[in-house]
């Protein structure tokens, strides 16, 4: 039985893989390397995360291969660590968010009626404030811990996935085979998760992609401006912060895990884009 | 029977309502964020060698040990006065800490949001007149790349071309009041090159979708099948649908230009709200906080409720009811 | 030479669509080939055929135009001398609208809704330069008039959304007419009206276009709409060509088979039943219902149905015949009145009823499409009732659902297929056994039948009462085409803006005589003989000049 279990999981990769443009496949393959960076790091990372290795910002060299940073750490050491942080807690939080808002959406455009009306209003409500202005105001009273970070992260984002968790279920919920499930008498969690959840895969897995590049981004705009995670642990936000001294100098240094977010974040939209383009709607009905 | 109301005002006065009642909400939010939640706001301020004393003192002195509720109403009636209160950390008058930093964060994003309005409809219907082409895609590409980039990344490397090597705008934004107004465009030259680059994308993006949902109702095939040029075509028959979802888009994007706002004016040191809030949230200085959160809460808030009424207007079959 | 006698001529029109499934490379495939005919001035040719046929299809592309993906790959396009197919875009944008118009099936949608009706309407006039603006208005003006619209100086001050579908069809006609064209395309026009809309519509369209001697391209599926007005009738299938003649030729001695298919449908009538001796399956009582507090849906309704029986339940748009299945079910709670079941009183909400209340009622859906998961097989989706309310698996429910398709007439290979695999008619055939599968007393059927092609229609009408025959289920049948009510029914419910205005058995009701309203409606429904409309308006003393 795992035999065939397996083949199929392969063939549906292939399948997917095969589905994608050809700049989407670069950018997969980038996205498991940096994943791969992520998941290994203790064993692929040159150095130690707080070792100095030479003076500060050396040029690239043999030694050093992105050079390194204000104190002579190696930069692409603390790269490898700093997709491990990027990863773990953006992961986290977008998994946090998917789960919270995916479910909360699904359930509104379930239930309808008065259920709907209150949790859509919640969520305007949560939504009117801007995420970077409210999660200021919560990190200028709580510290910046991890499981901090995770919850404003998780909790302020889930507002836009339940709108588009919502929106989907809603359009899905109006074809005649979800009512006809409801006069048969199924309950919510079947309506739910044998009904509309499955023609639902595809946008949910584009908005997925979407919601964890903007976690990528928000911890890095955090750690940057100081309020994400905190040195001497390796962050790509805080290293930006940690080097932008140089940039008036000409040293380049800060431009370098800045250009790793972008990486990751570009390669996420790519293949986004592609998967959203290539899906074809609903039914993929043909008119007359 | 009585007076007939337009049912289109009706709506515009709800609406209104709405955003006061939703500020109201989001000031109860603010309030219960930093006041209600776990962590001495006295321990964070005097830190961990103060004395139980002083950490008393300290607590009386900021009016924690009234309960919340009282404490919330006072904090707001103050704040509808004008009255926000003095800063923990500097003792300035916030209020006037804040004025003066308002102006230079409007001065900015409005520049921006000048700049990158025009431009991206400009580049949608560009990009849908050459639909599919080779135009279009190099659009496309270059907006995706654009949208995934961090704001930092961007200015960043605005400042190591401009003003490092080749060193004609200035890397740090310093303006004062009484500066004349050549000098202050070009200190903000950088930062505001940044914001625009960054809503520019977004914008675009969503424009082009929005104009090609237009461009694929059914009273377009109408419109070609009756012969006419295509200008009018889609100047006098698609642009009217697609002022609705443009403003959508437009006012969606202006909420970005809110927040990357903060983070530009702290790239290029720029004096305005955004360095304000990020300083002293630093600081834990929490009545600087609050006030400046509510403040952009506020704008945000007002931006929403501009859009929404404007679609509206721009919807005949509100203005024109059967 | 002499002078262009044909304001259309084409020769060989092939026609290719590109195909796209996702995760596959695009492909092009044909899907009109080889249609050839001449259109003279002032004559009417109806193009008749089944959904995909490619008659839309055809008479666009008498434009020159290809709707989504279409091109025209081969054979030559003559308009009023003018090849178009080698014309440049400008000389072809010169003719649409002036020599050529378009009128579209869907008039709500074909409206730009931010302007008003007249201005769209004069708008291809003024913008070919024919005619100025004062005097453009003033002919619409009196093309509104013509075509039967209600104060015609004020009417194209209107927005799309202020006026009714058949006023907006009525205005798209009369925008057609705006640049006086030599031919007008026709596609659908009627189709998404009421029969007793579409009966005035299609007389205000020929006399309008007799008047002016406008040839005209009708594209229509319904032969009988077509044989009032057309001279000669085309008969399409799959893009092919299968019978060209004159109306009269085609409607009284057609000579290919599918042909004579199409025009003597319905040939079957279903026996009335006698009168039940058993309690009544069904009984609602007093029905009022609405959907907010202003305007009710349904007003003092009320209805029997016994088992093995036919109640049908006729009415136009805004009847309130859908609601009447809402309130039945329980998704629409009525205002005043209940509805009973052997008896005994149903919960009005539908989440306070039991399983087994559930299960006795069934429901058939209009559009098989939309009522099938797109994600389920066909097993999944017969399955399930077994499942639900029977608790079988396993072994048991392969053999049962196996069963149910052979009941359906569809082999044991569609046991693993998904509904994209399936045509119209076996998609609509799995959503009976999906009811079946529950073993109901009474099967709700909402139109099931017009979505589907009439052939097609046909086949599931016998097999429905094939199985009600087995059954001795009861069922209540939706529908607006009166054709298929006087075929299956054994009583018949009248509705006409939420109330019921005639109701009774069969024999009774359909027959004189008859109420203002259940008058109207019947003598509206097209009958396959030509001179058919000119006998009704002249009987309801209508025709004008």
């Amino acid at each position: 039985m795992t035999a065939t279990a397996t083949t199929v999981k392969i063939s549906a990769f292939t399948r997917f893989v095969a589905m994608l443009s050809p700049g989407a496949r670069v950018a997969a393959v980038v996205l498991l390397l940096l994943l791969a960076a992520a998941l290994l790091a203790p064993w692929i990372a040159p150095y130690g995360e707080n070792e100095i290795v030479g003076e500060f910002w050396e040029s690239f060299s043999a030694r050093s291969w992105l050079g390194t940073d204000q104190l002579g750490r190696d930069l692409l050491t603390r790269l490898i660590y700093g997709a491990q942080n990027t990863f773990l807690i953006a992961g986290t939080a977008t998994l946090l968010s998917f789960t919270m808002g995916g479910f909360l959406g699904f359930i509104a455009a379930v239930s309808g009626g008065a259920v709907d009306s209150l949790l859509s209003r919640l969520n305007d409500m949560m939504m009117a404030i801007p995420t970077l202005i409210f999660a200021l105001v919560i990190l200028s009273v709580m510290p910046s811990s991890l499981i901090v970070l995770i919850l404003v992260m998780g909790v302020l984002d889930s507002t836009r996935v339940f709108r588009l968790s919502r929106a989907v279920a809603v359009d899905i919920a109006v074809f005649d085979f979800v009512e006809a499930a409801r006069l048969r008498g199924e309950r919510t969690f079947w309506i739910i998760s044998r009904e509309i959840l499955p023609n639902a895969l595809s946008p949910l897995f584009a908005e997925f992609g979407l919601r964890f590049a903007f976690a990528v981004l928000f911890l890095s705009t955090l750690s940057f401006l100081g309020l994400g995670i905190q040195p001497p642990e390796a962050d790509w936000g805080n290293m930006v912060r940690d080097n932008r001294d140089g940039i008036i100098y000409g040293i380049p240094a800060a431009l370098i895990p800045a250009a790793a977010i972008a990486m990751l974040t570009i390669s996420i939209n790519l293949i986004v884009d592609s998967v959203i383009s290539r899906t074809s709607s609903l039914k993929g009905g043909r008119d007359a | 029977m009585g007076i007939a109301v337009n049912p289109l005002i009706t709506m515009v006065l709800r609406r209104i309502a709405l955003s006061v009642l939703l500020l109201a909400a989001i000031s109860v939010l603010i309030f219960a964020g930093t006041e209600l939640l776990p962590g001495d706001v006295a321990q964070s301020i005097l830190g961990q060698t103060a004395t139980p004393e002083a950490l008393a003192n300290l607590r009386a002195e900021l009016g924690l040990d009234r309960p919340a509720h009282q404490r919330y109403l006072g904090w707001l009636t103050s704040f509808l006065q004008g009255d926000m209160g003095t800063s923990l950390t500097a003792g300035q008058d916030i209020a006037s800490m804040i004025s003066g930093r308002l102006g230079n964060t409007l001065f900015l994003a409005g520049w921006a949001a000048l700049i990158a309005v025009p431009l991206a409809i400009f580049l949608g219907l560009v990009a849908v007149h050459y639909r599919d082409g080779f135009v279009d895609k190099l659009i496309s590409y270059t907006t995706l790349a654009a949208i995934s980039l961090p704001e930092f990344f961007i200015g960043y490397v605005l400042v190591y071309l401009f003003a490092v090597t080749w060193n004609i705008l200035p890397s740090h934004a310093i303006v004062y009041s009484g500066m004349p107004f050549a000098e202050r465009m070009a200190a903000i030259a950088l930062p505001c090159a940044t914001l625009t680059l960054v809503v520019l994308a977004h914008m675009m993006r969503m424009t082009r979708a929005a104009l090609l949902n237009v461009m694929s109702s059914p009273y377009m095939e109408t419109a070609t099948l009756k012969g006419l040029p295509p200008f009018r075509i889609v100047f006098h028959h698609a642009l009217p649908n697609a002022i609705s979802p443009i403003i959508t888009v437009v006012v969606l994007n202006l909420a970005y230009l809110v927040v990357g706002v903060v983070v530009v004016e702290i790239i290029f040191v720029y004096p305005g709200m955004g360095q304000l809030l990020v300083d002293h949230v630093v600081k834990r200085d929490v009545p600087v906080v609050q006030s400046a959160g509510l403040v952009f809460a506020a704008i945000f808030i007002l931006l929403n409720m501009i859009a929404d009424i404007l679609s509206i207007l721009a919807n005949p079959r509100l203005r024109h009811p059967q | 030479m002499t002078a262009e006698q044909n304001i259309l001529r084409v020769n060989q029109l092939q026609i290719s669509a590109t195909e796209q499934v996702s995760g596959q490379p695009s492909r092009r495939i044909v899907i009109v080939e080889d249609i050839s005919f001449d259109l003279k001035r002032g004559q009417v040719l109806g193009l008749i055929g089944e959904s995909g046929a490619g008659k839309s299809t055809i008479g666009l592309a008498s434009m020159a135009y290809g709707r989504g993906g279409c091109e025209i790959t081969g054979g030559e396009v003559w308009l009023d001398g003018i090849d178009v197919l080698k014309a440049t875009p400008a000389e072809v944008s010169k003719l649409r609208g002036v020599t050529v118009a378009y009128v579209a099936q869907s008039a709500a949608a074909s409206f730009n809704p931010a302007h008003r009706l007249g201005e769209q309407v004069i708008e291809a006039a003024l913008q070919h330069g024919l005619m100025g603006r004062a005097e453009a208005a003033e002919f619409a003006i009196d093309l509104f008039n013509r075509l039967g619209l209600p104060h015609p100086e004020d009417f194209g001050n209107r927005y799309p959304h202020q006026v009714s579908g058949g006023q907006l069809q009525r205005a798209m006609t009369a925008m057609a007419m705006c640049c006086r064209p030599q031919l007008i395309v026709f596609d659908e026009p009627t189709t998404a009206l009421d029969v007793t809309t579409q009966i005035s519509v299609l007389a205000s369209i020929k006399q309008v276009i007799r008047e002016s001697n406008t040839a005209a391209l009708y594209i229509t599926h319904d032969l009988a709409v077509v044989a009032q007005i057309a001279d000669e009738i085309m008969v399409l299938r799959n893009g092919r060509m299968i019978e060209h003649g004159s109306t009269d030729q085609i409607i009284n001695h057609p000579r290919d088979e599918y042909t004579r298919s199409l025009v003597s449908t319905h040939a079957s009538e279903w026996a009335e039943a006698g009168d039940s001796d058993h309690e009544p399956v069904l009984v609602a009582s007093n029905i009022t219902a609405a959907y907010d507090k202003t305007n009710l849906v349904l007003q003092d309704v009320s209805v029997e149905l016994h088992a093995g029986q036919t109640l049908s339940i006729v009415g136009e748009s805004g009847s309130g015949k859908s609601t009447l299945a809402r309130v039945i079910t329980g998704l629409l709670p009525p205002l005043e009145g209940d509805v009973s079941l052997h008896g005994k009183l149903l919960p009005p909400k539908l989440k306070h009823r039991n399983k087994e209340q559930l299960r006795v009622m069934q429901m058939i859906y209009q559009m098989p499409d939309v009522a099938m998961n797109p994600r389920h097989t066909v097993s999944t989706i017969i399955g399930r009732p077994l499942e639900f309310y029977f608790g079988i698996s396993g072994d048991e429910r392969r053999s049962k659902v196996i069963d149910l398709l052979r009941k359906i007439e569809l082999g044991e290979e569609f046991y693993d297929r998904y509904p994209a695999e399936l045509s119209g008619g076996q998609k609509q055939r799995v959503c009976i056994a999906r009811a079946l599968a529950a073993n109901p007393e009474l099967i709700i059927c909402d139109e099931v039948t017009s979505a589907l092609d009439s052939l097609v229609a046909d086949g599931i009408l016998n097999l429905l009462m094939e199985l009600q025959e087995e059954s001795n289920v009861a069922y209540l049948f939706i529908t607006h085409d009166l054709a298929t009510v006087r075929a299956i029914s054994d009583t018949i419910a009248v509705m006409y803006q939420g109330r019921l205005v005639r109701y009774g058995k069969k024999s009774t009701v359909l027959e004189p005589p008859y109420d203002d309203y259940t008058e109207l409606l019947l003598s509206s429904v097209p009958a396959m003989e030509i001179g058919w409309l000119e006998r009704v308006l002249e009987s309801r003393g209508e025709l004008s000049n």
